[in-house]
C-alpha cells in the first residue's frame, strides 16, 4: 500500500461493489449507519401497524377484530419491535453516521464487526415475527403472548412463540453489545488530536454511557431468558417454586436490564438534543460539564433502581423504601439537564425549523413523562398506578415523545448533511404538528382511564372506559398515518431537493459541519485538530 | 380544503356528542379504605406539585420562545464561557428544588404510607386466603364466623355480550357469580397466592394491589369503611383470559356478614355431602360446571383450541377407561387429569367438590359428542375415594 501514489490510493478506496453486494459487504460507517436507520424506520412502521390493530380492537367494548390470544401476541411483539428493532437501531444508526464525523475520525474503529452487528438484526426481526406466519400454516400457536417482559410462569406455559422470542432477544443483544464495543473503542481511540474527553460533543458522551450500560446489562437479560429456555425445555426450576425456584427472581433479573434499557434508549437522544438546541439558539450549550456529570449520574443510578417496576410483587419494607428513594433521586440530575436545555434556549436567537420544533416539543412532552415518573416512584400510590393505563401513558411519554420524537428531531437535523439535500420544510413542520397533537390525543386519555381503574393488556374493557378509549384510538390512527408523511419527506429528500450547504444551519457548531454535504465516502482524510 | 373542513366539523361534532353522554372520570374512584384515601391524597398532592412545576417551566419556555427569536432580530447573549463555579451554582438550584420535593415534601409522607400499607400485623380480625388461577379467583375464610367457607368466583358476563350479539349489561366484564363478602369496618388480612401463573388482585377503590405468586404467600390488608359493591379486576397479564377475571367485593354490615356466613356454611355442608346421583342429575350439574370452568379453553362444544388446548370430543382420555381392575383410578385417566392436572391443565381437586368433579366428568364422557363405552358414569363417592 505504501508504494501506491496518493491519488491512486483514494480511487482505490472509493471503489466498492455495487448493488446488493455493496450493502452486504460494506464496512463503511455511513453505509452501515444508513442501513441501521432504514431498518429502524421499516420496523417502526411494522411495530406501529401492530399497535393500530390493538387500538382498533379497543375502539369500543366487546371483541370485534381478534381473539384475546392474538391480542396478547400483538402487544408483546409491538413492544419488543419498538424497543429493540426501532429505537435502538435508530440510535446506533446515528452513532455510526455521526460519531466519526463529530470526533474527526475517518471511520468507526472496528468496521467488520460493525457490518456483522447490523446484519444480525434482520434475521432476529424475522425470528420475532415468524411465529405469526407459522401460525397461519398451522404450526404453533403464534408469537410470544406474555407481553415483552417474558414473566414466568406464563412464559414457561407459552408456545413456540416464546422460544422464537428468546432467540431473537439473544441475537438483538449480541448486535447491541457489538455496536457498543465498537462505539467505546472508537470514542477512546479515534478522537481528533486536541479533543480531550471533556471537549467531546455531547452526543459522544451520551453514547459512551449508553454503550457501557448495554455491556453491563444485556448479558443479564441474555442469562435470564436462557434460564427461561432451560426451564421450558430442560427440566430446570429457576422460576418454579415447586423445584425451589422463584418466579419473582426473573423479574429482578429482567428489570436489572430493563430499567437501564430506558436510559439506553434515551441517553443518545439527551446527547444530540443540546446540540440541536445550541444550533437553533445560536449560542453554545449551557452547562456542558454539569450535563456530562448528570449523564454519568443517571447512568450510575440506572442500574440500582430496577425493583420499582414491580413494587406490588411483594418486598420487605426496607427494600421498598430503598427503591423508592433511589428512584426519586434520578429526578435530581434530570432536573439539572432540563435546566441546562432551557437555559441554552434562554436569551438565544432562536429560529424554529423542524428539528427545533421537534426538540422544543420533545422537552415539553418528555417533561410530562418525567414528572409522571416521579409520582410512580411513590410505593403506596404505585399500588394504584401499577399495570394500569396510567403507566402505559407514562412510558409512552418517555419512549415515544422522549425517544422517537427525539430521534425525529435528529433525523431532520442531520438529513441535509447525510443526503446533501434540504427536506421540504413545510411538510416537516406539518409532520411535527400532526405528530405532537395526535400523540397527546392518543395518550392523555390513557392517563385518565388508568386512574379510573383500567388495567393494561386487556383485550376488552368495562363500559365506563369506553369514551376515553375511543378518543385514544382516533388519536392513534392520526398519529400512525402522519408517519407516512415522515417516510415521504425522507424519501423525497434522499431523491433530490435544494442543495444543502456544508454548514446547513446558520448556527451549527461542531466538526461534522466542516465537511461537505453529503460528506465524502471517507470522512476525514486528514485529521482535523481541535484547539 | 373543503373536505378537510367537513372532516373537522365532523370531528368536533363527534367530540361534542361524546362529551354530552359520556361519564368521564378524571381521578381515582371514591376511596373506601384508609389505604385508598391515603393514596388519593398522595396522588392529588403529587399532581398539584408536578402541575405547578410544569406550568412554571412551560411559562418560562414560552416567554423565551416568544421573546428570544431570530426573526425578531434578538441578538444572542455572548455567554462568555461562564466559569464552572457559576454554572455549577445555577445548576444546583433545580437540583436543590427537586431534593426538597423528593425527600421532604413527598418523601416523608411516602415513608408513612409504605409502613401503613405493609402493616398486616395489627388488629386484623379476620384472615382470608385468595388464590388466583386461570381465570378465576378462589376465596377461603380462614378464621372467625366464616371459618371454612371456600368458593370460586367466576366471571358472570355471558359470551354473547362479549361478541356483540347481545346488549352489554351495566357491569359488563365486572360481574361474578360469587362475590367475596367482607364485613364493614374490620381490618381483614389477606393472604395471596396463585395456582398457575402470576395474577394481581386489584380493587381500585381499596388502594391495595398485590401480585399472587404460585408457590408463595404474599400478604396485604383491607379495611372497607363503607357498605357497597366494589369492582376491580386482575392486573397482571395471565394468559388469554386475563381480561375476564374480575374481582367483586360485597361489603356488608357485621350482622349481615354473620348471617351470610351461617347460610353459606350450611349450603357448603349440603353440597359436600356425598350421595348417589342419577345420570340425568349428573349431566345437568356437569353442564353447568363445564361451561363455567372448562369451556374457556376446551370450548362449549368440546372442540378445544388445538394445539394449546386439546379437543375433548373424541379424546382418548375422555372416552377411555378410568378405573383399573382393583377399582382404583389409573394414571393419566380422565379422573386423574381433572383431579391433578398436567402442564397447562390445572388441578381441580382444591377448587371443585366431589359432586362437581363427578358431574363434570360424567358430562364430558356422555355429551360433547362423546359416548364413553367404559366408566360412563362417575359417582361422587368414587371421587371421594380417589382423593384418599
Amino acid at each position: 500500500m505504501s508504494t501506491t501514489t496518493v491519488a491512486h490510493h483514494d480511487e482505490h478506496h472509493d471503489d466498492h461493489p455495487t448493488g446488493i453486494m455493496r450493502w452486504l459487504t460494506t464496512t463503511n460507517h455511513k453505509d452501515i449507519g444508513t442501513m441501521y436507520l432504514t431498518f429502524s424506520l421499516v420496523m417502526f412502521l411494522v411495530g406501529g401497524s401492530m399497535i393500530l390493530g390493538i387500538r382498533a380492537e379497543l375502539f369500543k367494548p366487546g371483541l370485534q377484530l381478534m381473539n384475546p390470544e392474538f391480542f396478547n401476541q400483538l402487544i408483546g411483539v409491538h413492544a419488543l419491535i419498538m424497543i429493540f428493532a426501532a429505537l435502538m437501531p435508530a440510535a446506533t444508526g446515528f452513532a455510526n453516521w455521526m460519531l466519526p464525523l463529530q470526533i474527526g475520525a475517518p471511520d468507526m474503529a472496528l468496521p467488520r464487526l460493525n457490518n456483522w452487528g447490523f446484519w444480525i438484526l434482520p434475521p432476529s426481526a424475522i425470528l420475532l415475527t415468524l411465529p405469526f406466519t407459522l401460525a397461519l400454516f398451522g404450526v404453533g400457536d403464534g408469537a410470544l403472548a406474555t407481553g415483552w417482559t417474558f414473566y414466568p410462569p406464563l412464559s414457561v406455559q407459552g408456545g413456540i412463540g416464546v422460544d422464537f422470542a428468546i432467540f431473537a432477544v439473544h441475537l438483538l443483544g449480541i448486535s447491541s453489545v457489538l455496536g457498543s464495543i465498537n462505539i467505546i473503542v472508537t470514542i477512546y481511540n479515534m478522537r481528533a488530536p486536541g479533543m480531550t474527553l471533556m471537549k467531546m460533543p455531547m452526543f459522544a458522551w451520551g453514547w459512551l454511557i449508553t454503550a457501557f450500560l448495554l455491556i453491563a446489562t444485556i448479558p443479564v437479560l441474555a442469562g435470564a431468558v436462557t434460564m427461561l429456555l432451560t426451564d421450558r425445555h430442560f427440566g430446570t426450576h429457576f422460576f418454579d417454586a415447586a423445584g425451589g425456584g422463584d418466579p419473582i427472581m426473573f423479574q429482578h433479573l429482567f428489570w436489572f436490564f430493563g430499567h437501564p434499557e430506558v436510559y439506553i434508549l434515551l441517553l443518545p437522544v439527551w446527547g444530540f438534543i443540546p446540540q440541536i438546541l445550541q444550533t437553533f439558539s445560536r449560542k453554545p450549550m449551557y452547562g456542558y460539564k454539569a450535563q456530562v456529570y448528570s449523564l454519568w449520574a443517571i447512568g450510575a443510578l440506572a442500574v440500582v433502581v430496577w425493583a420499582h417496576h414491580f413494587f406490588t410483587a411483594g418486598m420487605p419494607v426496607p427494600a421498598l423504601l430503598y427503591f423508592m428513594y433511589s428512584t426519586m433521586a434520578i429526578s435530581l440530575p434530570l432536573a439539572v439537564l432540563f435546566y441546562c436545555w432551557i437555559r441554552t434556549m434562554w436569551k438565544g436567537s432562536m429560529s424554529f425549523e423542524t428539528p427545533m420544533l421537534f426538540t422544543v416539543g420533545w422537552i415539553i412532552l418528555f417533561g410530562i413523562g418525567g414528572l409522571t415518573g416521579l409520582v410512580l416512584a411513590d410505593v403506596a400510590a404505585d399500588a394504584q398506578y401499577h399495570n394500569s393505563y396510567f403507566v402505559v401513558a407514562h412510558f409512552h411519554y418517555t419512549l415515544f415523545a422522549g425517544g422517537i420524537m427525539g430521534i425525529m428531531a435528529g433525523v431532520y437535523y442531520w438529513l441535509p448533511k447525510m443526503t446533501g439535500h434540504m427536506y421540504n420544510e413545510k411538510l416537516g413542520k406539518t409532520h411535527f404538528w400532526l405528530t405532537a397533537i395526535s400523540f397527546n390525543v392518543t395518550f392523555i386519555p390513557q392517563f385518565f382511564v388508568g386512574l379510573a381503574g383500567m388495567p393494561r393488556r386487556i383485550p376488552d374493557y368495562a363500559l365506563q372506559f369506553a369514551e376515553f378509549n375511543m378518543i385514544s384510538t382516533v388519536g392513534a390512527f392520526v398519529l400512525g398515518l402522519s408517519q407516512l408523511l415522515f417516510v415521504y419527506i425522507i424519501i423525497s429528500c434522499v431523491k433530490g431537493g435544494k442543495k444543502a450547504t456544508d454548514k446547513v444551519w446558520e448556527g451549527a457548531q461542531g466538526l461534522e459541519w466542516t465537511l461537505p454535504s453529503p460528506p465524502p465516502y471517507h470522512s476525514f482524510t486528514e485529521q482535523p485538530v481541535v484547539k | 380544503m373543503q373536505g378537510m373542513k367537513k372532516l373537522g366539523v365532523g370531528a368536533v361534532a363527534l367530540f361534542l356528542s361524546l362529551s354530552a353522554r359520556a361519564d368521564f372520570t378524571w381521578n381515582f374512584p371514591e376511596p373506601v379504605t384508609p389505604m385508598a384515601l391515603d393514596t388519593l391524597h398522595v396522588h392529588n398532592k403529587f399532581m398539584l406539585i408536578t402541575a405547578v412545576i410544569f406550568v412554571a417551566v412551560l411559562a418560562i419556555m414560552i416567554y423565551s420562545i416568544v421573546t428570544h427569536r431570530h426573526s425578531k432580530g434578538y441578538k444572542p447573549v455572548a455567554d462568555k464561557a461562564p466559569s464552572t463555579a457559576v454554572e455549577i451554582f445555577w445548576t444546583l438550584i433545580p437540583f436543590a428544588i427537586l431534593l426538597l420535593i423528593d425527600f421532604v415534601i413527598m418523601g416523608i409522607p411516602a415513608y408513612h404510607s409504605v409502613v401503613m400499607m405493609e402493616d398486616t400485623r395489627d388488629q386484623s380480625t379476620m384472615v382470608i386466603k385468595i388464590t388466583g388461577s386461570q381465570w378465576r379467583w378462589q376465596y377461603e375464610y380462614l378464621d372467625g364466623d366464616a371459618k371454612g367457607i371456600k368458593f370460586v368466583s367466576n366471571l358472570a358476563t355471558s359470551n354473547d355480550q362479549m361478541h356483540n350479539e347481545a346488549d352489554k349489561g351495566e357491569h359488563y366484564l365486572l360481574e361474578v357469580d360469587n362475590p367475596l363478602v367482607l364485613p364493614v369496618g374490620e381490618k381483614v388480612r389477606i393472604l395471596m397466592t396463585a395456582s398457575d401463573v402470576l395474577h394481581n388482585w386489584w380493587v381500585p377503590q381499596f388502594g391495595s394491589s398485590r401480585v399472587a405468586v404460585p408457590g408463595f404467600i404474599r400478604e396485604t390488608w383491607v379495611q372497607v369503611e363503607k357498605a357497597g359493591v366494589y369492582r376491580g379486576q386482575c392486573k397482571e397479564l395471565c394468559g388469554k383470559g386475563h381480561g375476564y377475571m374480575p374481582v367483586v367485593v360485597n361489603a356488608v354490615s357485621k350482622e349481615e356478614f354473620a348471617q351470610w356466613a351461617n347460610k353459606k356454611q350450611d349450603e357448603q355442608k349440603a353440597a359436600n355431602d356425598v350421595k348417589e346421583m342419577t345420570k340425568d342429575e349428573l349431566l345437568a350439574q356437569g353442564k353447568v360446571v363445564y361451561e363455567k370452568n372448562c369451556a374457556v379453553c376446551h370450548q362449549v362444544t368440546g372442540a378445544g383450541l388445538p394445539p394449546a388446548f386439546p379437543a375433548l370430543t373424541g379424546s382418548k382420555i375422555a372416552t377411555g377407561p378410568i378405573f383399573g381392575a382393583d377399582g382404583k383410578y389409573q394414571k393419566d385417566s380422565h379422573l386423574d387429569r381433572v383431579l391433578n392436572g398436567k402442564g397447562v391443565m390445572p388441578a381441580w381437586k382444591a377448587t371443585l367438590n366431589d359432586t362437581e368433579i363427578a358431574a363434570v366428568i360424567t358430562y364430558e364422557r356422555n355429551a360433547l359428542g362423546n359416548t364413553a363405552a367404559v366408566d360412563a358414569l362417575v359417582q361422587p363417592a368414587q371421587v371421594k375415594a380417589a382423593r384418599e
